[in-house]
């Protein structure tokens, strides 16, 4: 379970350039909760995953993980319990590396007894090659290649299965389908919806697909000027439309929902 | 062309090659893997030569080559401690660390700007007898060197050698895998800095002499062995590329052996090795550029043979 509380974040404090990226966010996301997230451009929505992982800290405010607060862990101290995936597919995997060695590295994130001058054994490259398997795409005859030869929707897969290897508490994805081309993005998602659920992981996922924010998962979050401005889960949410979502935002904000890539989604 | 190359230049020449090719693998660590540009390696290659000499003085010329390496892990250490806890730039971590490193090598020579080991014994004298007068030194240097390199093929493959290769490629990747990418960097660097002080000792236990300038320009020298290696061999897996930087740094040998032989006075070798680093990096690119001159050349012929 993830909980934050008064959570804020202002970039460039006192400076003509003072931007409020995070304003006082509040926000629980149970074991087993699938959120979606969307919001107009610089709504915070990044920023939120951000202070989530600890690239940086919040100015006020605290994020806890299973009731253990974490608001001042190193970045690299809870990865150990939170997978994140970006919309670039180059920033989770080593080009240089082989898709074998980048998954023993993910791998390395949750064994308890690490040994660190232990090769790749037989037994995980065999565990490796199933789990690529998995994902149905012939990387399990590729393990030798490096990662650089593979194609963005490859990556980004690879990069998921590393994420969840061993499953994390929690999920955070970054628009992670919108680098990739829409047959790809459809295989992307799928395989994050079996995954989640299979895992029974909590999850947040920015999107720019109003569509798959209301199809996927069970829970929306409409983020606008660094505020959760709408929550819907439940019945609300099964009968919310896009159309609907979009009235609401107006509704709410006075203005309209400015997201330059989300307009091509709105069927 | 042999009598340019005789045999005692072309073992010589090996000889160099394959004892300085310790400070290219060493470039490989901090420069091809961890991407940092270490310009610490000229005083950290005299910090070896000197505490290897002092050692082989004191009577343990094998003991030596572990002092050494102890100290280039100690400038190591600080060099990447600077980038690490201090956020200090890790090129002027390397400035800094090459100024600091100039005293200490005066230091460890006991204030003298050189130190003769003549009369002491060095492994390469304890061999003489084990290999013959002819290749001694060529087969200790061997030796040492496919020792290292068999561990360092080894280590990168470990978990720990993993981490390490991934930081210089992905290091939001690596935080993502909960590995602190600032402990890596550290260990990173002094194994590399354990590699250059190696090579420094066994040159001066080679010469017989250390010297306080004895490591300036190394470090152009190792890229440049480096470079030709990447060029010869490509940039393939961990053991071709081991492999690419001692044949670089053997040619890079060959070559000034050349130029030797070709009556370049001693006093413009430094420039006539710039000249080759310089070539060795442009290289790939003019190819890139002389096949496109080609291809526009072609296609112009063709098109007045059209007309």
């Amino acid at each position: 379970m993830l909980k934050m509380t008064g959570i804020k974040k202002i970039f460039n404090q006192g400076t003509v350039n003072e931007k409020t990226a995070l304003d006082g966010i509040s926000l629980t996301v149970e074991d087993g909760d699938f959120a979606t997230i969307i919001g107009s451009n610089g709504a915070g929505k990044s920023t939120l995953f951000n202070c989530i992982c600890g690239s940086f800290l919040p100015d006020e405010g605290s994020v806890y993980l299973d009731e253990k607060n974490i608001t001042f862990m190193p970045e690299h101290k809870r990865a150990v319990q939170i997978g994140r995936l970006f919309q670039d597919p180059m920033r989770g995997t080593a080009p240089h590396m082989t898709i074998e060695e980048n998954l023993a590295l993910a791998y390395l994130r949750v064994q308890k007894k690490k040994n660190v001058f232990s090769r790749i054994s037989a037994s995980e490259r065999k565990m490796f090659r199933e789990r690529l398997s998995w994902l149905d795409m012939g990387l399990e005859d590729r393990m030798k290649q490096p990662v650089g030869l593979l194609s963005g929707g490859q990556r980004q897969a690879l990069t998921l299965l590393m994420a969840t290897l061993i499953p994390p508490k929690i999920l955070l994805l970054d628009e992670h389908t919108a680098a990739l081309d829409p047959a790809t993005a459809e295989k992307v998602t799928e395989l994050t919806k079996r995954i989640v659920e299979e895992n029974h992981l909590a999850c947040l996922m920015i999107t720019h697909n109003m569509r798959s924010a209301l199809e996927l998962g069970n829970r929306t979050l409409m983020m606008d000027a660094g505020k959760i401005i709408y929550d819907i889960s439940g019945e609300e949410r099964e009968h919310m439309t896009v159309s609907g979502l979009l009235e609401k935002f107006s509704a709410d904000t006075g203005k309209e929902l400015d997201n330059d890539r989300m307009l091509l989604s709105r069927e | 062309m042999s009598s340019i190359l005789s045999l005692s230049v072309v073992i010589s020449a090996l000889e160099l090659g394959v004892i300085y090719s310790l400070v290219a693998l060493a470039l490989y660590l901090s420069y091809g893997i961890l991407n940092i540009a270490d310009l610490s390696t000229d005083g950290c290659f005299t910090l070896g030569c000197a505490v290897g000499a002092q050692v082989a003085i004191m009577g343990h010329p094998v003991l030596a080559l572990f002092a050494a390496m102890a100290a280039g892990v100690c400038s190591g250490f600080i060099m990447s401690a600077l980038q690490t806890k201090l956020g200090v730039e890790p090129i002027l971590a390397g400035i800094i660390v090459n100024t600091g490193l100039y005293t200490v090598n005066l230091a460890v020579m006991g204030f003298s700007s050189n130190l003769s080991i003549f009369k002491t014994e060095t492994i390469y004298s304890m061999c003489k007898g084990l290999f013959g007068p002819t290749w001694y030194k060529l087969a200790v240097s061997i030796v040492v060197v496919v020792v290292i390199c068999v561990i360092l093929a080894w280590f990168l493959g470990t978990r720990l050698g993993l981490s390490i290769r991934a930081t210089g490629d992905n290091s939001d990747m690596v935080r993502a895998s909960s590995i602190n990418p600032g402990l890596t960097t550290t260990i990173g660097l002094c194994i590399s800095g354990s590699f250059t002080a190696l090579s420094g000792c066994l040159i001066g236990q080679y010469q017989k002499a250390c010297d306080i300038n004895l490591g300036t320009g190394m470090v152009t020298i190792a890229l440049a062995s480096l470079i030709i290696g990447e060029s010869l061999f490509g940039r393939g897996g961990v053991v071709r590329h081991i492999i690419g930087v001692i044949a670089g740094s053997c040619l890079y040998r060959f070559v000034m052996a050349i130029a030797l032989k070709l009556h370049v006075p001693p006093e413009c070798l430094k420039l006539v090795s710039a000249v080759i680093v310089a070539v060795a990096i442009a290289f790939p690119y003019l190819k890139q550029q002389f096949a496109l001159q080609r291809r526009k050349m072609a296609s112009a012929g063709a098109g007045k043979a059209g007309r």
